[in-house]
């Protein structure tokens, strides 16, 4: 006999009914220790880039900091048009921002940030749609611009001073003075000139430098007729040098003398090629030492194996952490920007001289600004410095 | 020097340094590509100066064992090394555990670090020439040098806890820093001037020319 669904319910009723009651007390407990979401998501484009990226921000959940809801990080998803959402990042937490890259330029994109705790997820903030954009001018970079601005006018107006007849003292130069000497004495001794342009690459500046010195030791050797040796550190620095050497020679109208061999590539390892001009110290025991170029900690080796054979060495490198190994060993020393002024030095040619001269007044600017900042830092001012980062 | 010697030169040169400053302050996407392309070229260049590299090691020490030069069994063992070096390397690539890997871990690595520890005594006697007190100077570096070599090891704390290592931490934060902070401005400078004369081919030394 079936019994009627009321009577089932009066025996069975007020459990079930306590049972979901239950239920329902745990899920909204359960939810109570949910964290609350961030808010305030904005989604914008990156600036100063190539159209690949948007930048999300917001504002941290309530419970980001303490509590017993206390969030343990985010979660940043992409929401695609249609199909499910994904999960592009896992910012910690207090963390305010995220940016999303490697995006298509144009495309709309949306996007949900959910605060995490140990009990869940939060409810997702929503931001978008944004779509990235690429700009063609970096805003970043206003304050490099307006130095090259500023450096490149300083240095043409003295350049067209130069030109046009003023004089431009340049102070003397102890090592730049004296490369003919040495290279005379290596004439008079009868003894080979070792010539070292370095250990950076034909991209460097002081590399460009070297070879130039090169080229007037070189005119010197062919004029005197003395051995010069050049080993390399790179290959193309030995191209770049040969060249510089062989042209030396026909211009002092001996291009008989010139030998390829003279200048040739050793190893690109650093300490192989210091122990490789060791080496030629010692066997060729050359009169006159000249290390011009970029120079890392193999410095101390070549200088010092220079100074036991008993050579005139003058060095000049724009390594800050070598200058005090050239100090110590050698008997002149180029520092940094000497070495850069050695073609206008040597050459009086108006157009260098001017650019020097051009570079004073901007070291003139700097201190001013260095002073400047100085003395706003002592007030506070934090805007100043701020002028001066790059993006 | 003529068109081919100098004028082209001068001229890619002008255009490579305009075109990569004026891409520095153009994020666009071609610019990048650009850049990109410039970066590939550069190493492409790097790995083709490397057959310049090995022609110019074989041809020096191909003639010296040749015309039995007094360095020649130095050139016989140069090649030597070379050539296994390249054909194990080739032939069994440079994965760890490889020949060419077990040269380099037991061969070149012992005598790099060998070279590299002469440092240790050149050092000793480039100090022992220095710190001669001859002028005032020389007197001032010595007295740096005393103070960095107490406060370096444990005896300076020992002498005096306080004095010693605070000397120190002075003298690297400030005289020493500001020091070099003054050449490397000097440096940076000089860069931005060079770079520019030899963008605008004022500066034309580096191809031989006056």
């Amino acid at each position: 006999m079936v019994r009627p669904t009321s009577i089932r319910w009066k025996r069975g009723g007020p459990t079930l009914a306590l049972i979901v009651a239950l239920a329902m007390c745990a899920v909204a407990w359960g939810q109570g220790q949910l964290p609350r979401p961030p808010s305030s998501l904005q989604v914008v484009d990156t600036p100063n880039d190539d159209g690949t990226s948007l930048t999300l921000a917001w504002d941290k959940s309530p419970d980001d900091g303490a509590g017993a809801r206390n969030v343990t990080g985010y979660a940043v998803f992409r929401v695609p048009p249609r199909g499910k959402r994904v999960l592009i990042g896992r910012p910690p937490a207090g963390a305010t921002g995220f940016a999303d890259v490697k995006l298509k330029a144009g495309q709309a994109y949306s996007y949900e940030v959910e605060a995490l705790s140990a009990a869940g997820p939060s409810a997702a903030a929503v931001g978008g749609p944004a779509a990235p954009t690429e700009q063609w001018y970096h805003r970043g970079r206003t304050n490099v611009l307006v130095g090259i601005v500023i450096v490149f006018g300083l240095v043409a107006f003295n350049i067209l001073r130069a030109q046009r007849g003023a004089q431009l003292y340049v102070r003397p130069i102890a090592g730049l003075e004296a490369v003919d000497d040495a290279v005379g004495r290596a004439t008079e001794m009868g003894r080979a000139i070792l010539y070292v342009p370095g250990l950076t690459g034909i991209s460097d500046i002081a590399t460009i430098m070297g070879m130039i010195i090169l080229g007037r030791v070189a005119r010197r050797t062919a004029e005197y007729e003395t051995k010069l040796l050049v080993p390399c550190n790179d290959p193309i620095v030995m191209s770049a040098a040969r060249e510089i050497v062989h042209e030396a020679y026909l211009e002092q109208g001996k291009p008989d003398l010139f030998d390829p061999d003279s200048v040739y590539f050793v190893t690109d390892a650093q300490f192989g090629y210091a122990a490789a001009v060791g080496g030629l110290m010692v066997r060729e025991r050359p009169a006159a030492n000249f290390f011009m170029g970029g120079f890392f900690a193999e410095s101390l080796i070549l200088a010092e194996t220079g100074a036991a054979i008993g050579a005139i060495q003058i060095a000049g490198t724009d390594q800050d952490t070598q200058l005090p190994f050239f100090i110590t060993a050698c008997d002149y020393t180029l520092m940094g920007e000497e070495l850069y002024a050695a073609t206008a030095y040597l050459s009086q040619q108006p157009r260098l001289l001017g650019s020097l001269k051009g570079q004073d007044w901007c070291k003139i600017v700097i201190m001013a600004l260095v002073l400047t900042g100085a003395v706003l830092a002592l007030f506070g001012a934090a805007w100043f410095r701020a002028l001066f980062q790059v993006q | 020097m003529g068109l081919v010697r100098l004028r082209i030169p001068l001229a890619i040169t002008f255009v490579a340094g305009v075109v990569l400053i004026v891409q520095f302050f153009i994020p666009s996407h071609p610019s990048m590509k650009l850049y990109a392309a410039s970066q590939a070229w550069l190493r492409i260049i790097g790995a083709f100066a490397a057959v310049l590299g090995v022609g110019s090691i074989l041809k020096t020490h191909l003639e010296r064992v040749q015309r039995a030069h007094q360095q020649w069994p130095f050139s016989t063992l140069t090649l030597a090394g070379l050539f296994v070096t390249a054909t194990l390397g080739i032939g069994w690539g440079v994965q760890p555990d490889s020949p060419a890997d077990w040269i380099f871990k037991n061969i070149y690595t012992p005598l790099d670090a060998t070279i590299f520890s002469l440092l240790a005594f050149y050092v000793a006697t480039a100090a022992y020439r220095t710190f001669r007190v001859r002028t005032m100077e020389a007197g001032l570096l010595l007295t740096g040098a005393v103070l960095v070599m107490f406060g370096r090891v444990a005896l300076g704390e020992m002498i005096q806890p306080h004095l010693v290592p605070q000397s120190l931490e002075w003298l690297f934060t400030f005289p020493a820093a500001a020091a070099k902070r003054g050449i490397l401005l000097g440096i940076v400078l000089g860069v931005t001037a060079t770079s520019l004369r030899i963008i605008l081919g004022i500066e034309r030394g580096y191809l031989g020319a006056e």
